[in-house]
């Protein structure tokens, strides 16, 4: 009894499991319509797009890497496919080859200038947080570019009735990831690089380029999510996506990642992505002023912080 | 200091040479570290099954010289030759392929990770999904395997599943050395394996080397505590400033000697 209690105490994700458990009963009491099919709708509808965010922001955490760009990398990539479409005349499936390509460029600068010059990837990611949202800007020649409608919207963003198609896109890369962090091998090399990376190099792993893979699956993840926003609402926006950054790495964090690397998971990801979707959309069915959304995140992403050093001190103690 | 040094420095023709079988020997080694010269011309090698204590002041150039061996740091020039064989080290995967397995203090372990996964970090087994170089791991395998090793060192009360963060400093270098124990190694390189620990567990690092020598397997030990080498060396080597100034067996020696010659 005791030993279960204790490895379930030392799941990351255990605080933010109950938290989110906590929260969906408070505002399934405090507000009716909450707790409806058509709210259930609302918010299944919204969490992907987030949610493809935190798993490369999560993953590349969890190998001691931080990236403030994403963010930015949301607006630019659907601006490059809207873009070569609707002025440089591609078909749509180049033009989404050409903006994912970009994806990867992004995350291969941000890794390589981080590991080549040994500086903070807080410091690379701010910068290039900047310069990506300058190309995304220039791109779009100052005003949002007609959206061509040749670009295959029902495969992303297709209404199902409970969700919409990008939730199926979202499972799908949660599972693939989730199996590839916490089964494979590639996912023990991840969690080695962030939890000790000397440890990690002195058994033959090649650090560099485990964090240089997070860092594109990374920048990737970001842009496809922005590209399915931009599906979505048919417009690409200059400032699509902006904070949004940070958002992805409150929910990672909330969802029991740590900052120093080596701890985190998949379900975490996932259950903080949750926690920000439902307090978002609990606090409008609430009749909350909206303005407080942020006040909520935040004061949550300390709480969570505080309660799983708490609770992980809490299982090491037990035997 | 220099003098100090260089006045007891043996003359070079009354070094230990290496046998016709030597399992690992370097000549000529170099490594300089920007500016710092960090290995002068070192010569080094160690015999199969043969505990070699490596000892010098901060600083000698030590961590260095197993660094090369170990593949963590190609060196600027030198020849390492296994088993007679000519080799280029460079990475710690060729290192270990050739049976060297190395252990270092701080670093041997990724503390949030559990017993298993750290045993295998790098080689990991893997089960019938695979592609290429990657797959999904033998979790069976791994705790099996955790499993036994860790009775093989008497932490049976664990589970493989254990974080590595919540044993002890000896625990840890229990595993680690069971992880070396557990690949099948020739030659084991513990850098400072004994700091920090405790009489008891120090006691008991000392009774693993010994056991691994019983079973065929050579260590390189380095400590500053000549009390924790000296009882189990078959031959100490001395370095000062990036040089080897002494190679002896230890029947050819004592603890006081050497004492006044590194320190
Ligand atoms: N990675 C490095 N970069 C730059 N200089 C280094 C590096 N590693 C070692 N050195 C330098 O090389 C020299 C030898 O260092 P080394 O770590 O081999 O000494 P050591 O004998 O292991 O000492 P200690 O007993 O303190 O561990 C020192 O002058 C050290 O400052
Ligand atoms: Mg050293």
């Amino acid at each position: 009894m005791q030993r279960i209690l204790k490895t379930l105490l030392s799941r990351p994700e255990i605080t933010a499991i109950i938290m989110l458990g906590l929260v969906i009963i408070g505002f399934t009491l405090y507000a009716p319509q909450f707790a409806t099919y058509a709210n259930s709708r609302v918010m299944l509808f919204a969490l992907p797009e987030l949610g493809i965010i935190v798993l490369g922001v999560g993953i590349l955490m969890i190998a001691g890497e931080f990236d403030l760009s994403v963010g930015s990398v949301f607006a630019l990539v659907p601006m490059v496919i809207v873009v070569a479409v609707g002025r440089w005349g591609f078909d749509p499936y180049s033009a989404m080859a050409l903006g994912f390509l970009a994806a990867l460029a992004v995350g291969y600068v941000n890794g390589w200038i981080t590991l080549t010059f040994n500086i903070p990837s807080f410091v690379t990611t701010l910068g290039m947080l900047f310069m990506a949202r300058s190309l995304a800007t220039v791109l779009s020649g100052g005003f949002p570019p007609p959206f061509p409608s040749e670009l295959p919207i029902a495969v992303f963003v297709a209404d199902l009735g409970l969700f919409r198609s990008s939730m199926l896109w979202f499972v799908g890369f949660a599972l693939i990831l989730g199996i590839t962090l916490h089964y494979s091998n590639l996912g023990n090399w991840i969690f080695a690089t962030g939890g000790q990376q000397q440890a990690a190099a002195d058994m033959g792993i090649d650090t560099r380029r485990v964090k240089m893979a997070c860092f594109m699956l990374c920048s990737f993840l970001a842009g496809f999510a922005g590209m399915i926003t931009t599906f979505r609402l048919r417009s690409a926006l200059p400032s699509l996506g902006e904070g949004l950054e940070l958002q992805a790495i409150a929910a990672a964090v909330i969802g029991g990642t740590a900052l120093t690397g080596g701890i985190g998971s998949l379900i975490g990801f996932i259950v903080g992505t949750g926690l920000i979707r439902v307090i978002d959309n609990g606090l409008v069915m609430a009749r909350v002023d909206a303005n407080w959304f942020r006040f909520a995140i935040g004061a949550l992403t300390i709480v969570a912080v505080i309660l799983n050093i708490w609770v992980r001190n809490r299982a090491r103690r037990m035997h | 200091m220099a003098e100090i040094l260089r006045e007891h420095v043996l003359p070079k023709d009354r070094f230990v040479q290496p046998g016709p079988n030597a399992l690992i020997r370097c000549v000529g080694l170099e490594k300089w570290y920007g500016g710092v010269h960090a290995l002068v011309s070192v010569d080094f090698h160690a015999e199969s099954g043969e505990i070699v204590g490596l000892v010098g002041d901060n600083g000698a150039g030590k961590s260095t010289l197993i660094k090369v061996l170990s593949g963590a740091h190609p060196p600027d020039a030198g020849k390492i030759y296994i088993d007679g064989d000519e080799v280029q080290l460079r990475t710690p995967k060729e290192a270990m392929a050739r049976g060297i397995e190395t252990i270092y203090q701080y670093t041997a372990m990724v503390p949030a990770m559990s017993i298993a996964r750290n045993m295998f970090i790098g080689r990991e087994p893997l089960s019938r999904f695979k592609i290429g170089p990657f797959g999904l791991m033998d979790r069976r395998t791994m705790v099996d395997h955790a499993t036994r090793s860790l009775s093989n060192i008497d932490l049976t009360e664990r589970s493989p599943d254990t974080p590595v963060e919540e044993l002890s400093g000896g625990q840890r270098q229990s595993v680690a050395i069971a992880r070396a124990m557990y690949f099948k190694s020739k030659l084991l390189i513990l850098d400072e394996p004994t700091n920090h620990l405790s009489v008891k567990e120090t006691n008991k690092v000392l009774d693993y080397v010994l056991s691994l020598k019983e079973q065929g397997i050579g260590s390189i030990f380095i400590s500053h505590n000549m009390h924790h080498i000296f009882p189990i060396a078959d031959r100490i080597v001395a370095m000062a400033r990036g040089e080897k100034i002494a190679d002896i067996m230890k029947s050819d020696t004592s603890i006081d000697e050497l004492t006044e010659l590194i320190v």
